[in-house]
């Protein structure tokens, strides 16, 4: 296991690179000029030629890509350009709004998905499944963007029932803010999930180990929750796992609109303010959660399922 | 085999779905309809028009709710005076537009990386699978939001951004599948036997091995085109989608402070459209995934 852990690590080291590269480009080579976006159009030369060597854009293009991979290596990706605080300090500060939204979001869409994909699968054909099927193709086919809008305006702004905008940094006062973005998080996210599920426990109900266990007297709900989740364990890790490196990004739109100062919104306007050091810190940070989130995932399957040698 | 581009007996089974052809016929008339903006009708008929923006003032009163004096004001006017239906209607265009362009790049990209990648093997197999690998670990938004304002910074702000960035993030899907596909039939008799009979490497790709991937080219095409136009009307409504013509995103971006003097018309208008039409593309991918795949379970 230990042996397998680090080849699939060193395996990800070419990937990380190739996000560097892809960034790189992205930003430094095709994207616009930050300084000019900072300074306008009466600046002198002085002052352009001054901004661009505390930037390190007066280098040279590979001199910069070194740069880049030098502060990878110490995980200091320097200031930002727009606030000059130190860009690991601005993330710290910004993941725990992100997580308080997401991390929830994906455990009660999943046990929510879970559960009606089961339901559904044992009621196959009946009018309960149909359902389901039916409303999981209707609740996919609304953008995301109206269930934001609309969700703020009819639930929070008319019902009265959540707060329509804010947050509060405290860890128990910040709840009332995220009761609304939660749910909507789940209602998009079950309208996707629980088809995927109930294709899985379609998949399982006809199995044999189904039919013996309700032979043996077992009731419904053990079959369920003790024989089946058991059985669809790989799939259920995949899809879950596949989310969480996400989970710290938070909903750039949720956040947006509600006002939540986690990293969606920071990546939003570190995208509008051309604030290169802190998309290329959360560039890499999301994309080596992404390849340690994949060998978790293995890892995991080998302990959902002895069958599966990690090699 | 060869040359069978899809199966006979799978689009019978799509032609005896009902529901599937239901959703193909309206999925043909929202396509009509961009050819009609497209061409130019509406202006010609002289429903179409962009009004200079007026004064703050003015603007409230502008707003009017649906009447039924002329087919424009069924669905009223939003606070330039324009009406809210024709406005939807244009927004087909840019829809279907941005569907079909990035479907076709992103299919035929990945078709062709993917099947060289696969039936290669080897250098050209280990460079596709890191390219995509590393493509994938990027968050799809952050990517996409990206790319576009580097095209943008490039090329303006615009249409060509948006296929661009569309382009570039949506091939990577098909890539992987086509490339997992074409991997296991690679080894299948009947390339060993073109392989025999010496026809050359890229008439075996083009008559032997993409055909049998066909079922997965169209599906994979429909999905881009959901998946896209689901995308530009988040791109439209953070400005960094099309310009100056209405999109549904742009339409639902105006709504918002619309909803706070209860006016619906707009954002109602914007999601009824995109609504049947991702509707009607869902279903039929549906049907379509279900009429290819011999295994599936209903």
């Amino acid at each position: 296991m230990g042996a397998y852990v680090v080849r699939r690590l060193i395996q990800g080291v070419p990937i990380l690179l190739g996000v560097t590269l892809i960034t790189f480009l992205l930003l430094n080579v095709f994207g616009g000029d930050p300084v000019l976006a900072r300074l306008g159009k009466s600046a002198t030369h002085d002052d352009i030629a001054a901004l661009q060597a505390e930037f390190g854009l007066d280098q040279s293009l590979p001199i910069q890509y070194l740069r880049y991979l030098r502060e990878i290596a110490s995980l200091d990706f320097g200031a930002s350009f727009v606030t000059r605080e130190p860009v690991m300090q601005l993330i710290a500060l910004r993941v725990g709004p992100s997580l308080s939204i997401t991390a929830p979001a994906l455990f009660l869409t999943t046990l929510l998905s879970i559960t009606l994909g089961m339901i559904s699968a044992f009621h196959r054909g009946r009018l309960l499944d149909r359902g389901v099927v039916v409303g999981a193709v209707l609740g996919m086919s609304v953008s995301f963007l109206v269930y934001i809008v609309a969700g703020q305006y009819f639930v929070a702004f008319r019902g009265g029932l959540f707060e329509i905008y804010g947050y509060d940094s405290s860890l128990l006062g910040r709840w009332k803010y995220l009761y609304l973005p939660i749910l909507i998080q789940v209602v998009v996210g079950v309208g996707y999930d629980v088809r995927f599920y109930r294709s899985v426990m379609v998949n399982e109900v006809s199995k044999q180990y189904v039919t013996t266990a309700f032979a043996k007297g077992l009731s419904s709900r053990q079959v369920m929750w003790k024989h089946m989740l058991r059985n669809a364990m790989i799939p259920i890790i995949t899809r879950v796992m596949i989310a969480v490196p996400f989970l710290v990004t938070g909903s750039l739109l949720i956040e947006a609109f509600f006002g939540i100062p986690g990293l969606g919104q920071q990546m939003l306007s570190a995208l509008n303010e051309q604030d290169y050091p802190v998309i290329k810190a959360l560039t890499f940070l999301i994309s080596s959660l992404f390849i340690l989130a994949n060998i978790l995932t293995d890892v995991l399957y080998a302990w959902a399922d002895p069958r599966v040698r990690l090699h | 085999m060869p040359g069978s581009w899809i199966d006979g007996r799978a689009l019978r089974k799509l032609r005896r779905d009902r529901m599937a052809m239901f959703s193909f016929f309206v999925i043909a008339l929202y396509a009509l309809i961009a050819l009609l903006v497209r061409l130019h009708f509406f202006e010609a008929i002289g429903a179409y028009h962009d009004r200079p923006i007026v004064t703050e003032e003015q603007q409230v009163a502008y707003y009017t709710d649906p009447a039924a004096e002329s087919w424009q004001h069924w669905l009223g006017t939003d606070r330039q005076g324009r009406s809210i239906l024709v406005r939807a209607i244009y927004s087909i265009n840019v829809a279907i537009s941005v569907g079909l362009v990035t479907g076709i790049i992103a299919v035929t990209v990945g078709t062709i990386v993917g099947s060289m990648a696969g039936y290669f093997g080897g250098r050209v197999d280990d460079a596709v699978v890191w390219l995509y690998s590393t493509i994938e670990s990027i968050p799809y938004l952050l990517l996409l939001l990206v790319l576009s304002y580097s095209a943008a910074s490039v090329f303006g702000p615009g249409i060509t951004t948006v296929y661009l960035a569309f382009g570039a993030t949506f091939w990577v899907g098909p890539c992987r599948v086509i490339r997992g596909e074409v991997l296991k039939i690679r080894g299948e008799e009947y390339v060993q036997a073109a392989r025999a009979l010496g026809l050359s490497r890229r008439r075996i790709l083009l008559r032997h091995i993409i055909p049998n991937v066909a079922h997965l080219v169209f599906v994979y095409f429909s999905l881009t085109f959901i998946g896209a136009i689901k995308s530009e009307v988040i791109l439209s409504f953070l400005n960094l989608g099309v310009q100056n013509q209405p999109s549904w995103g742009v339409m639902i971006d105006q709504s918002r402070a619309e909803l706070a003097i209860d006016f619906y018309w707009q954002i109602g208008a914007a999601t009824a459209f995109m609504f049947v039409l991702v509707l009607a593309f869902n279903i039929f991918t549906d049907a379509l995934q279900d009429a290819v795949d011999p295994t599936a379970v209903r």
